[in-house]
């Protein structure tokens, strides 16, 4: 099966019972799947009037007690974007897949793009942290949807699949395990008299009451208070701001994920994401031919970023070089992380095809030319 | 310069002993409410409260939804599950969750900006497909929260912030447009009549599909002030002397001109399959019971 059909099958797997969505594409495939598996496993797929109402529906479905999900792309994804902040700030779990395509605006519908990285991180308004994660193949685009689902469990948060048109549309043999655990929502422990709906556990993450479980708590996207109340008080704001990120910040080596290839000895370092890394570990190949020591660095989980990770790993090369399909969205990632302290190069396409490996190979070369 | 200190909030009487004859459905915690003085606000949320009381809905089975502005706080006030969403958002939230939990009493309770303007499409569709949900809209002409500003309801010629010279833009008949679109119960009333609200709430409670209220409401802060309709009681006096209730009138004919006559009353009561029962007969058809 290709892409988008593996990240419906492992919503199925997951335990999803909800999927709202608004047709576009490259996420066609996705949405079609989950019309026809949905209401063979007891679910509700709904095709919304676009996908403002498709994320406010996943928001109000998870408080419905279902494990809920959208997809889309870039345009659909620009107008979710103020719904994920209202899941973020309800700690409402719940997953959405952008199988991104050329941009910015209507852009290259059918072709390929990987610029919607930082709408990502920084799409809805506010301060706040996200857990993304972004796979480079339709097995590993149906085992992260399994993971992202129990993500938004553990963290009561909008998790976001970041795929793409190639990998959405790339047909791959998809292996599904005979069983996958569904994750457990985080139940209230006591009486609804005594239960503060929104006050955190020693995890920081409070239990969620949903509708019709007698606890009658409210919910609101305004600054509110551990009784779920609107507080106007900027030292409330503060408080809660602080915990919802530091929430997913300080747990966040249970999801930072990612995958070295012949990093052992590598003078260049080669970071790359999603259906690019698949090319960049071509251009990895051919430098070794040559006899240049690359290794590829493949970022799996991209929000939180991996600074440590980045941090280690720049410490032993000569350089480093990102390749990515937009104009250096994640290299500014990376150079933060590593502090600048190595030479970089980005390979860099605004969208609209893959890489060739030989444009790796050319931005491996071209690094190590840089004095260090 | 004397320094010039905000006024302290009256503090609510509190009478020792006395409680609050609809505190089972209500947070009496969060009382006094945020809404002006004569705000009609407050009568649509004591007749919602009363229709609960006497249909004796079980306080656990009722959830409601709101979007944001004056009557999006609605959802603040009430002791249920309750949810206050984005702007016009409150619909499409309350279908995901009755797709996700049908058992429940789902009841949106927003206002005519919330509801029109940012939300209008979402209610078309929710209408159109029948999502068996009730939603009461309080219509006082303008976004009140935001200070007065022109809304999908504000009647030709009327003054608001941002029409300074008068509006000149049609307004919606929103019973007219409610029936349009498909809903299966759609009355029209004002706060001054509390008592046919109520009954009207505990109608469309009980009657399966998109259910639609308009709660004509007096903004003596904003729009009534800027019109100069006098104070909230003026305005319930126009209410009495222009509203003229007739049940099963033509919502196209339900037009709101200042000035004239306005219909209230219940335009539509019928039945349709919901949106919910027809997905459980296709996967019935497809799968077996």
């Amino acid at each position: 099966m290709n892409g988008d059909e593996a990240i419906a099958e492992g919503a199925i797997a997951a335990g999803c019972t909800f999927f709202a969505a608004y047709p576009i594409t490259p996420q066609s495939e996705l949405a079609e799947r989950m019309a026809r598996r949905l209401p063979q496993v007891g679910g509700v797929f709904i095709q919304m009037e676009d996908e403002l109402g498709a994320m406010a529906a996943v928001v109000g479905a998870a408080w419905g007690g279902a494990k809920a999900m959208t997809a889309t792309s870039g345009p659909g994804f620009s107008l979710m974007v103020e719904n994920i902040g209202l899941a973020v700030m309800t700690e409402t779990p719940c997953v959405v897949a952008n199988v991104q395509r050329g941009a910015p605006s209507t852009g290259l519908p059918t072709l390929v793009g990987q610029g919607d990285m930082m709408q990502a991180r920084w799409g809805s308004h506010g301060h706040y942290e996200i857990i993304a994660l972004s796979p480079w193949s339709p097995q590993e685009a149906f085992d992260l949807t399994v993971k992202a689902f129990a993500l938004s469990e553990r963290f009561r948060t909008p998790v976001l699949l970041m795929t793409d048109e190639v990998v959405g549309h790339m047909y791959e043999r998809v292996e599904i395990p005979e069983e996958v655990p569904v994750a457990p929502r985080k139940k209230p422990k006591v009486a609804p008299e005594e239960f503060l709906p929104f006050e955190p556990d020693e995890d920081l993450v409070p239990p969620m009451a949903c509708a019709g479980e007698g606890y009658r708590i409210h919910v609101t996207g305004l600054t509110h208070d551990e009784h779920g109340y609107p507080v106007m008080d900027a030292e409330a704001h503060d408080r809660l701001v602080r915990r919802l990120c530091e929430k997913i910040l300080r747990f966040r080596d249970e999801f930072t994920w990612w995958e070295e290839v012949m990093t052992e000895d590598a003078e260049v370092l080669v970071i790359s994401y999603g259906i690019s890394a698949r090319v960049a570990l071509g251009g990895v190949e051919l430098a070794r031919k040559k006899g240049i020591k690359a290794g590829l660095l493949r970022l799996i989980t991209i929000w939180p970023f991996p600074d440590e990770v980045l941090r280690k790993l720049s410490e032993q090369v000569r350089g480093t070089v990102v390749v990515e399909i937009n104009l250096g969205q994640i290299y500014r990632e990376v150079e933060r992380a590593t502090g600048g302290r190595v030479p970089m190069r980005g390979v860099f396409h605004a969208g609209g095809r893959i890489h060739t490996p030989e444009e790796v190979l050319a931005g491996i070369e071209e690094v190590l030319k840089c004095r260090s | 310069m004397p320094v010039v200190k905000a006024k302290p909030k009256p503090k609510p009487e509190v009478v020792p002993g006395v409680r609050h004859p609809s505190e089972k459905y209500l947070r009496t915690d969060r009382l006094p409410h945020i809404w002006c003085s004569g705000c009609g606000l407050g009568i649509a949320l004591s007749s919602f409260l009363y229709a609960l009381e006497e249909l004796e809905i079980d306080p656990d089975s009722v959830a409601v939804v709101s979007g944001i502005g004056c009557a999006g706080r609605f959802a603040g006030y009430v002791r249920l599950d309750s949810y206050h969403t984005t702007h016009g958002r409150a619909i499409p939230f309350a279908t995901g969750l009755k797709l996700a939990k049908p058992d429940l009493k789902v009841v949106v309770f927003s206002g005519d900006g919330d509801l029109f303007a940012i939300g209008g499409n979402h209610f078309i569709h929710a209408a159109r497909r029948n999502i068996d949900i009730t939603v009461l809209c309080v219509n006082n002409f303008n976004y009140g929260m935001t200070g007065g500003q022109v809304g999908p309801t504000t009647p030709v010629g009327g003054r608001t912030t941002t029409t300074p010279y008068g509006n000149f833009e049609h307004p919606f008949n929103l019973v007219y447009l409610a029936a349009s679109a498909g809903a299966t119960y759609v009355a029209r009333w004002t706060t001054l009549h509390a008592r046919r609200l109520k009954e009207s709430i505990k109608e469309a409670l009980q009657h399966p599909g998109f259910n639609f209220i308009e709660i004509i409401s007096p903004c003596p802060t904003n729009f009534g002030r800027r019109n100069r309709l006098g104070d909230a009681l003026d305005e319930m006096r126009y209410y009495a002397e222009k509203a003229v209730i007739r049940h099963g009138a033509d919502p196209a004919e339900a037009e709101v001109i200042v000035g004239k006559e306005f219909i209230v009353g219940k335009f539509v009561d019928i039945r349709k399959p919901t949106y919910l029962e027809l997905y459980h007969k296709k996967v019935e058809e497809l799968f077996g019971p």
